[in-house]
């Protein structure tokens, strides 16, 4: 009797409304999903194919064959990996400098860099704008790697830092009675040790560069377009033919979709290290 | 003569011995320029790429200026800052601000919070749902709007459809396009696309409680309902606080899902301050004003990154 009432209990407290919050969670992505399937005929005489049997993948190869979606992808994949690039070199000293050292000025610093990511995007990309006219680098790949760097720097100092703080002091130590240098220690001992630590937090900017939308839209869109303005742009040229609109919006989301599962742990435990403490 | 034991002799001398080097070393890394030289690459970029535009910003804020005639860029004063305040569209943006973030916010937390507590529990498929739960999370703001204006669409929207099938509705309805609706349609959206994040912090809030209070809680009586009160609430009060700052900053300064989902209308019925700006810039390529409307919005968000600032200060050692 008691075990009947706990089972009763644990589907109707736990598993149905779990089940409930995952459906509403993944339930609009599923219908994009399944939209990007139908036919485009099927679509407007009687709605979205929930039947296999009629599904397609016409939307696709138009959308791969009749427009640049391909090119714009691979904006979007420089855009990204540069903004990894810069934003992971001059954050992994920075971090080990903010964890391993007590310096006058370390505070106002580091929350020079917390602060960087409270500040509207508008106020940064207005004079972005100007700037980037002024130096001749609108529509270029580095002009959105560097507006992409003003979050991604910050961030990425705030997460090594948090990484390299979970290393003992001690392993530096040893190194440098062994007869490393600050320098060596970095390298030999705490870089191979935080390794998985950069590469989430590498992955994590490369997600953030390649969803990032209102840069791209401002500083690029012509010859550099990626993939986020690509789709707005779709958005505004096949009003109705949401088949192919649904498939840009399911291939454009699936890097950053597939990446965030892979690191959703490691990532996790990195941002809210910091928040439980607080 | 005390005669302590040989080990903890040994101990003591070992242990005074790697302090003074240690505590002489500490010092004289206080005063070297090692760490300045590990952050000057950082530190310099950032100051380039963010500090820079930053003042720029503020220049422009005080100045006529639009960018196709740069010839004419006049000083003004706190002219944009007079106009911004006599200027209706200000205020309508300024409320819709206000009642955007003062549902979008509570309805995360509260929905991250009845997430939070049901993944704390123990089921055999947890690790599966919490990862499916957060890819609203992951996705790119363009995608997120697309897909909710495909749910939203008047004439094949699923949205109307589930409402005409339960018999609630008889006729289908535009709900971005009507300027009742379109920002309370808006408002669900970021919902969808907020809640993970408070779930995940709260979890981890709820993790850090020890299971015993739960056990001597029990043991002395206390009901489900005294249990949240007096054990989980307290002990996600920290987290709790940190994350709706955090998420009230981001919520504020997001405008990308509502320039794509309504560009801001119709007419002027889902305008934030943030967008306002951002539209004035680039529809009328007013830089001057738009910089002026940035300045001032942030000027507004300073109060809360303050104390989210502060809270964080607390930590840094």
């Amino acid at each position: 009797m008691v075990r009947r009432q706990s089972t009763f209990r644990s589907i109707f407290g736990t598993h149905l409304p779990v089940l409930a919050i995952v459906f509403f969670a993944l339930g609009p992505y599923i219908w994009m999903a399944l939209t990007s399937f139908t036919p485009q005929d099927h679509l407007l005489q009687t709605g979205v194919a929930l039947d296999p049997q009629n599904w397609t993948a016409a939307n696709y190869e138009r959308l791969v064959g009749r427009t640049d979606f391909p090119i714009n992808m691979v904006h979007s994949f420089i855009v990204a990996i540069g903004t990894v690039v810069l934003g992971l070199s001059l954050s992994v000293t920075a971090a080990y400098a903010f964890s391993r050292f007590r310096f006058p000025g370390r505070r106002v610093l580091m929350i020079k860099f917390l602060v960087i990511n409270m500040f509207p995007v508008v106020l940064l990309i207005l004079p972005l704008f100007v700037i980037m006219r002024r130096l001749g680098l609108l529509d270029t790949h580095a002009a959105l790697i560097i507006a992409n760097a003003t979050v991604a720097i910050p961030f990425s100092v705030w997460m090594m830092t948090s990484y390299i703080n979970s290393i003992p002091r001690s392993l530096d130590e040893a190194a440098m009675i062994d007869g490393c240098s600050r320098l060596g220690a970095l390298r030999k001992v705490i870089l191979p040790l935080i390794l998985p630590g950069i590469i989430a937090t590498g992955i994590y900017i490369f997600i953030t560069s390649w969803n990032e939308y209102l840069y791209a839209l401002t500083l690029g869109g012509r010859n550099v377009r990626t993939i986020t303005v690509a789709i707005q742009t779709l958005i505004g040229e096949y009003q109705i033919e949401w088949g192919l609109l649904t498939a840009g919006g399911v291939l454009g989301a699936m890097p950053a979709t597939l990446l965030f599962l892979l690191i959703q742990k490691r990532l996790i435990s990195g941002l809210t290290q910091g928040a439980v403490k607080g | 003569m005390v005669r302590l034991p040989l080990r903890k002799l040994v101990s003591i001398m070992s242990s005074a011995a790697s302090t003074i080097p240690h505590g002489r070393r500490r010092s004289r890394e206080g005063f070297s320029i090692f760490p300045y030289v590990l952050l000057t690459p950082a530190v310099l970029v950032t100051l380039l790429i963010v500090f820079l535009p930053m003042a720029e910003a503020i220049f422009l804020s005080f100045h006529d200026y639009v960018v196709w005639r740069p010839a004419d860029r006049a000083f003004i004063w706190f002219g944009n800052f007079i106009a911004a305040f006599q200027d209706e569209v200000f205020w309508i943006s300024f409320w819709n601000t206000l009642l955007w973030i003062g549902i979008t916010i509570p309805a995360q937390a509260l929905l991250g919070l009845i997430t939070a507590i049901l993944l704390n529990r123990d089921f055999f498929w947890r690790p599966l749902a919490r990862a499916l739960i957060i890819i609203p999370w992951a996705l790119p703001s363009v995608v997120i709007a697309l897909m909710w204006r495909w749910i939203y669409d008047a004439n094949y929207g699923v949205l109307n459809d589930i409402l005409f099938r339960l018999g609630i509705m008889q006729s289908s309805f535009p709900w971005l396009a009507d300027p009742d609706t379109a920002l309370y349609a808006i408002i669900l959206t970021l919902t969808w696309q907020g809640f993970p994040f408070f779930a995940v912090m709260i979890l981890a809030g709820l993790q850090s409680i020890p299971k015993s209070y739960y056990e001597a809680a029990a043991i002395d009586g206390a009901s489900n309902w005294q249990q949240f009160r007096n054990i989980t609430l307290p002990g996600i009060a920290g987290v709790l606080g940190t994350a709706i700052l955090l998420r009230t900053i981001w919520v504020a300064n997001s405008i990308d899902v509502i320039y794509v989902m309504t560009g801001g209308g119709p007419g002027y019925a889902t305008h934030t301050l943030p967008l306002y700006a951002f539209i004035e810039a680039r529809s009328s390529l007013n830089f001057g004003y738009g910089s002026a409307l940035a300045v001032i919005f942030t000027l507004m968000l300073t109060g809360l990154v303050l104390v989210y600032l502060s809270r964080v200060n607390r930590t840094l050692d």
